[in-house]
């Protein structure tokens, strides 16, 4: 089993890290050397090529991925089951993740590759099984199906994902200006520049973990900047309160839906209205307007077709779809005129995407910029007009998103882009 | 065997489920009385005969319970809040010892007439035990210290600092020597309830402070507030929640609370300050409070519960050789089954 969330020991080298567990534990010696060889010949087996002697922590995530995968492996698995491996991978990473799981393949072992990305699957497999709802719904062989037919047994029904159509920019609605951010005496996000305008989609791409978190955090009032300046509107704000956002009309979607879009304790009303709650329409002399809070949250329900509960319901009971549609909710439902969406599909059946992009299209068309933080190259590609890639903390310089395909996208998430911009 | 969590749970078990537990608790510690080689049966009824068979036991009850209720609330309040308030002890005996050291005869003759001393007295008393969390939670605010260690240790400090005082510059020199404050002054005494009993109208104070909690915390946008911080952090900050400002709050609250508790109880029951002037209350607080799983309505239920436990064991003891011990052990032991009450409340077992 190769889990989504790596389960590696960073302060320990490779070799330690795969034999761990496999010696026993009073015996006189290790045995290393043979560890070693027999390491040495998986990793050239199956193309899995890692320093055993390095440290995990030294790694790339594309070199702690192969460690996780060389693990069992060592331990003589026969059936190895990936959960979404290619969530933390970049495009050229996963080409050759998937070129290893060929290998392995050819060489007899049985392999389950878990994803929601249709793309993968048709690349990597041979056969696919779809579940939905707990249910195993179809199996299909790679060779006689396609990336739509998937996709429509997937939601049980016919998705198109919605398309995009030309649209002017306007003025500028949010710019960032050599943003640089530290936590903890890591560099975060160095000289990161950025404008958004109007009526545009503005894509940042890149391989989780490459700052994008900070960044939110940062245009969202969450963090202040360590250096440069964010303008609203064309204004510089020293200090951005979330709240103060919100009420000047920015909309924000945050990556993590459960960890900090909604307090799944509370009900959907009071989550609605969590972010307002210094609005004079939902307070009065420090008490809570209930009755209008319970409107608001009707509203949002009844528009963007929330389903699950009502006003009531405790958060977490709604399913990750409809809890980011009320998210979204509570943000379009006051119209804003920016929009930040962190990761909005993350997670979500390919249903729920459809619905989350025509909205996020549907503010694009009324005039609204939108900052849309994405892995999903897909996504990306589909919805913004310009497109800036994130790596090591660095923003790229922007591309019209005609002038960009999967390949160079990929390639510019790597970290190449000098040639690109 | 596993734990499941419930789609949905109805309103009835929050208050059944309690109960519940508090009646397999009471056959438990039934078995325990049988041990010691009492009958059962007689043995729960002198009980109820010494919590509520005569109108001294019913006032006596009564009297237990309003510090209880309030140190129930300081800790509801607080632990709603995730801020780990173990030191309503300390708060209780510091504002105790900051009433009589006020309110005493000497410093308060003439300063204030007695209708406004005894609002003054209790402000003060509450202002005091706040500012005894508010100690903790700046060092946690600002370095990250846990607060349960400091006000868990705190509780000893105060405890230490009150004998210094009540042998020292405080010391009652009428006393004969016993280590005992001066008195407050017979103006600062709470009016009684009942007369010819112990009952007085802190009692009132206290219930009524149980309500305003109820509304602070299910009405006002600072309760929301609240809540949304003790249940995820991360989510209140993204929300712009002043997780900081909100946590200060609700020390000022819990902190009050369980000064009030203090105050009230110079000026109500014994009239001066002694190193045991509460059975732990402080501590038991932190029990009423799970007990009541933490809502401010059902800490009055649970106080009364706490306090008819002691008063009534006392009774009981007394008549049949029980030893007293089994009141700490049935208060104990509810709540060990009031969480899993609780528990099963939220989550179902799958086997």
């Amino acid at each position: 089993m190769v889990h989504q969330h790596f389960a590696l020991a960073p302060n320990l080298t490779v070799i330690e890290n795969v034999v761990a567990g496999t010696e026993p534990l009073w015996g006189w010696r290790s045995r290393r050397s043979a560890a070693r060889k027999k390491l040495a010949e998986l990793s050239s087996r199956f193309g899995l090529a890692v320093d055993p002697d390095r440290l995990v922590s030294e790694l790339s995530v594309g070199e702690r991925q192969r460690v996780e995968i060389l693990k069992p492996l060592y331990r003589d698995a026969k059936i190895l089951i990936l959960d979404e491996p290619t969530a933390v991978l970049t495009p050229a990473e996963s080409e050759s993740l998937f070129a290893a799981l060929k290998t392995m393949a050819a060489e007899g072992l049985s392999l389950i590759f878990i994803s929601h990305k249709l793309h993968e699957v048709m690349r990597s497999a041979d056969r696919v099984a779809v579940l939905r709802g707990g249910r195993k719904i179809a199996e299909r062989r790679t060779s006689e199906t396609s990336v739509d037919e998937l996709a429509e047994l997937m939601v049980g029904r016919r998705v198109s994902r919605p398309t995009r159509t030309a649209q002017e920019p306007g003025a500028p609605m949010l710019a960032g200006r050599d943003l640089g951010f530290a936590k903890g005496g890591r560099t975060l996000v160095e000289a990161a520049s950025f404008e958004l305008r109007a009526g545009e989609v503005l894509g940042i791409i890149g391989v989780s973990g490459n700052g994008q978190s900070s960044l939110v955090e940062m245009v969202c009032g969450c963090e202040a900047p360590a250096s440069g300046e964010i303008a609203y509107f064309g204004e510089t704000q020293a200090t951005a309160s979330p709240r103060g956002l919100v009420a000047s009309g920015v909309g924000r979607v945050p990556e993590d839906r459960h960890a900090q879009g909604a307090v799944g304790e509370l009900t959907l009303w009071e989550n609605a209205v969590l972010e307002r709650l210094k609005e004079p329409r939902f307070r009065r002399l420090g008490f809570v307007r209930r009755a209008e809070a319970r409107g608001f949250a009707t509203d949002v329900i009844t528009r963007f077709d929330v389903r699950g509960g009502g006003p009531e319901t405790p958060t977490r009971l709604l399913s990750g779809g409809n809890m980011q549609k009320m998210i979204l909710g509570r943000n379009l439902a006051s119209d804003p005129r920016i929009l930040i969406a962190a990761q909005p599909t993350r997670g979500l059946d390919e249903g729920a995407v459809a619905g989350v992009h025509a909205e996020i299209l549907k503010a694009r068309a009324s005039g609204m910029g939108v900052l849309l933080v994405s892995e999903d190259l897909d996504e990306v590609l589909g919805l913004a007009d310009r497109v800036q890639a994130m790596v090591k903390g660095r923003l790229s310089p922007p591309v019209p998103v005609e002038q960009l395909d999967a390949r160079r996208l990929g390639r510019m998430m790597a970290g190449v882009w000098d040639e690109a911009a | 065997m596993r734990l499941e969590r419930r789609a949905s749970v109805p309103p009835i078990l929050y208050v059944a489920a309690p109960l519940a537990a508090v009646m397999v608790a009471l056959a438990i510690s039934g078995a325990l009385i049988a041990l010691a080689g009492a009958s059962v049966p007689e043995a729960y009824r002198r009980m109820a005969i010494g919590a509520f068979g005569s109108r001294l036991a019913i006032t006596e009850t009564l009297t237990r319970a309003t510090p209880l209720i309030l140190t129930g609330l300081a800790a509801a309040v607080a632990f709603r809040a995730r801020l780990w308030n173990i030191g309503a002890e300390g708060q209780f005996y510091i504002a105790a010892l900051a009433t009589a050291a006020l309110g005493g005869a000497a410093s308060a003759g003439g300063l204030l007439p007695g209708p406004l001393l005894i609002p003054f007295l209790m402000i003060c008393g509450a202002a005091v035990g706040a500012m005894l969390l508010l100690a903790p939670l700046a060092l946690r605010l600002r370095f990250g210290v846990d607060e349960v260690v400091v006000t868990l240790l705190l509780n000893f400090v105060v405890l230490l600092f009150v004998s210094m005082m009540i042998d020292g510059p405080l010391r009652d020199r009428m006393a004969f020597g016993w280590p005992q404050s001066v008195r407050v002054s017979p103006e600062a005494a709470l009016p009684k309830l009942w007369q010819g009993t112990r009952l007085h109208v802190g009692l009132l104070v206290a219930v009524a402070m149980s309500v305003v909690v109820w509304i602070i915390q299910s009405r006002t946008a600072f309760g929301l507030e609240a809540k949304a911080a003790g249940f995820n952090p991360r989510a209140a900050a993204f929300a712009g929640v002043p997780i900081p400002k909100v946590l200060v709050g609700v020390a000022c609250l819990s902190g009050g609370l369980a000064g009030l508790a203090g105050a009230i109880e110079v000026m109500g029951v014994k009239g001066y300050v002694t190193t045991d002037l509460s059975p732990g209350f402080g501590y038991a607080g932190i029990v009423v409070a799970m007990l009541a799983a933490l809502n401010p309505i059902g800490v009055v239920a649970a106080s009364l519960f706490v306090a008819a436990t002691f008063v009534g064991v006392d009774g009981m003891s007394r008549a049949l050789k029980v030893p007293s011990f089994i009141a700490d052990v049935t208060v104990a032991l509810s709540l060990l089954c009031v969480l899993v009450a609780l528990t099963l409340v939220t989550y179902r077992i799958r086997r």
